[in-house]
């Protein structure tokens, strides 16, 4: 069964159509990253599957057409974090994985103690516990992360839509956020669609790569297929070299001088 | 950088301090004034027990500083209020209870009433400057969803939005007001506000807005709180931004209006109070928004006392004393209140 399955979708932002005729799907619990350069529709695709932006053709969440979910129902489905976050910088960590619990509010209603338990596991899960008590102004690039994490997974999702989760972050904790990430996906069986901008780690990561160029699917499957020398060198106009891995080595025409 | 870890307080214990504030600053009011009232027959008085104060003295206390206590408590709480839904709708601590056309159309109400409805008694300025700032935010509101193309988008352009339609109402207001210099007087004293002449009836009347708007915003806390990490997440986690953001204006402009009806403009307590409540109980509006509106009922009632007792028998206006009494407090309580590391 398909956790998503995107049918010739298009979408329009202020007259322009950034995506066109895109038609992918990932399996339930599949980890399916986007790739492609800037400006391909990347964050475009994963604002729709959110349900933030209109659009044509059809999106599919668990065998729900996308258009007939709302609000907290969408909510309660999928967990979006986009690139650049707004961290209100007074709020406590405590506070922030709380809002996780949103969705599942009436309208006057306020988190209740299952909402504090489910986020206090969240908290624990990705070991944001410890400094639940301290401003997310005061908090590192990886903390961030984690305790984003912690929200989105407070708000019990089944698919999960992380734009650049490794943004910003050195290569440890890149790698350790992507593997707690990988970790929510096998233990939970949560759907991952994320954008990753870095190649070898987008098929490290991700079961099923879709190249977006110019709004449209270049090129799709496992990452073998898509991570070719070719295809990113014509896609990005890029010199590298793909070792197995597939590994993608950026090269230089003229040898280093010094 | 800057941080005020530590110092926060507690609820429960936060909560006691408004109060306590609350309820000291109507005691000190009541206590203080041209009329020497004995301290403990007052207090006996105002728990309506036995009490030693002659039938003067009780209507001295009932019929003059009562009101004027419970006016200004209620005018404090609502600008407090209204500032800080304002705050977290806009998602910046710097906007005020009078911006967005709230005190320019107000302004231009109360001038259009006493240039224009002199006949109709002084029961008309209070009226159009109820309606005035509500059609100022109305105007603002509408003017910045034609200009950001969507209704309750674009907290920025509703802003500017905001700036621009107060402009212009108070540009209409100054050309009135050059063209008849004799209502100057009247009408500035009217802009500087006050509370003198406070009554009973005031309160009352005021009472069912101030109810309403008092309560929709305050049920809205935890929806600002969700704000707060953008629309975008906010959408994401099931918000309706734009719709949230339209009740808490309305709300907000209502609870403003009704104040400014009764007071005049005020400037200054619907920034100042939820500032120094944040900086000593957190920033979650779940707890901003109540303490606001209890310390704000103190902060206003005490401004008040200063307002009528230091150039007594004569009295500032109360914007004045807000201003000039609240800006070293203000800064004091920032300095007091941030470590500054380097």
């Amino acid at each position: 069964m398909s956790a998503i399955t995107i049918d010739d979708l298009s979408v329009d932002l202020d007259g322009v159509e950034v995506l066109r005729g895109v038609s992918c799907a990932v399996p339930a619990g599949g980890w399916l990253a986007l790739i492609g350069p800037n400006g391909a529709g990347k964050t475009t695709l994963l604002r729709a599957v959110a349900g933030l932006l209109p659009y044509r053709g059809t999106i599919g969440v668990n065998d729900t057409d996308l258009g007939a979910l709302r609000g907290r129902g969408r909510a309660r489905l999928i967990a979006y974090l986009p690139q650049i976050p707004v961290l209100p910088p007074d709020m406590t960590v405590r506070d922030y994985v709380l809002l996780g619990r949103t969705p599942y509010l009436g309208y006057l209603s306020t988190p209740g103690r299952s909402d504090r338990a489910k986020a206090d596991e969240a908290s624990e899960r990705l070991d944001v516990t410890r400094f639940a008590g301290r401003r997310l102004g005061s908090l590192s690039g990886g903390e961030r992360q984690r305790v984003r994490l912690a929200r989105a997974l407070a708000q019990e999702p089944r698919v999960l839509l992380l734009d650049e989760p490794a943004n910003d972050l050195d290569i440890g904790h890149q790698q350790q956020v992507l593997e707690l990430v990988d970790d929510l996906r096998r233990t939970r069986g949560v759907t991952v669609v994320s954008t990753l901008h870095d190649l070898t780690q987008a098929g490290q990561y991700g079961g099923h790569l879709v190249l977006l160029a110019e709004g449209r699917v270049e090129a799709s499957g496992a990452p073998a297929a898509v991570l070719t020398q070719d295809l990113i060198a014509r896609v990005y106009a890029a010199r590298v070299t793909v070792s197995p891995g597939p590994v993608v080595t950026p090269v230089r025409e003229q040898p280093k001088q010094h | 950088m800057t941080r005020a870890r530590g110092r926060r307080l507690p609820a429960a214990r936060a909560y006691g301090v408004a109060a306590a504030f609350l309820v000291a600053a109507t005691l000190v009011s009541a206590l203080v004034g041209a009329a020497d009232l004995n301290p403990l027959d007052t207090v006996t008085a105002l728990l309506h027990l036995p009490s030693g104060l002659s039938p003067l003295d009780r209507s001295v206390l009932f019929q003059i500083r009562l009101p004027r206590i419970v006016l200004g408590a209620l005018v404090g709480a609502l600008l407090s209020v209204a500032g800080a839904g304002y705050q977290g709708v806009f998602r910046n601590p710097l906007v005020d209870s009078g911006m967005l056309g709230a005190s320019a159309g107000a302004g231009l109400g109360a001038t259009l009433a006493i240039v224009y409805l002199a006949g109709l008694g002084p029961a008309a300025v209070p009226v159009a400057a109820f309606t005035g700032s509500l059609a100022g935010v109305a105007i603002a509101y509408l003017s910045g969803a034609v200009a950001s193309g969507a209704p309750g988008s674009g907290t920025t352009t509703l802003l500017l939005a905001g700036v621009a339609v107060g402009l212009f109402l108070t540009a209409v207001q100054t050309y009135l007001l050059q063209r008849s210099t004799q209502d100057l007087q009247q009408v500035y004293s009217w802009l500087l506000g006050s509370l003198s002449g406070a009554t009973w009836q005031q309160a009352a009347e005021i009472g069912p807005y101030s109810v309403v708007s008092v309560a929709v915003v305050l049920l809205h806390g935890r929806h600002l709180d969700v704000l707060s990490v953008g629309d975008e997440e906010a959408s994401a986690l099931g918000l309706h931004p734009a719709r949230t953001r339209l009740i808490v204006v309305a709300a907000c402009a209502l609870a403003a209006a009704s104040a400014v009806a009764v007071s005049g403009l005020i400037g200054f307590v619907g920034i100042v109070v939820p500032h120094v409540v944040r900086r000593l109980a957190g920033s979650s509006y779940r707890l901003v928004l109540p303490l606001s509106l209890l310390s704000g009922g103190g902060f206003l009632v005490l401004a008040d006392t200063l307002a009528r007792t230091v150039v007594s028998p004569a009295e500032l206006p109360i914007g004045v004393v807000t201003a000039l009494v609240g800006s070293p407090v203000f800064v004091w309580i920032l300095r007091s209140t941030h470590v500054v590391r380097t």
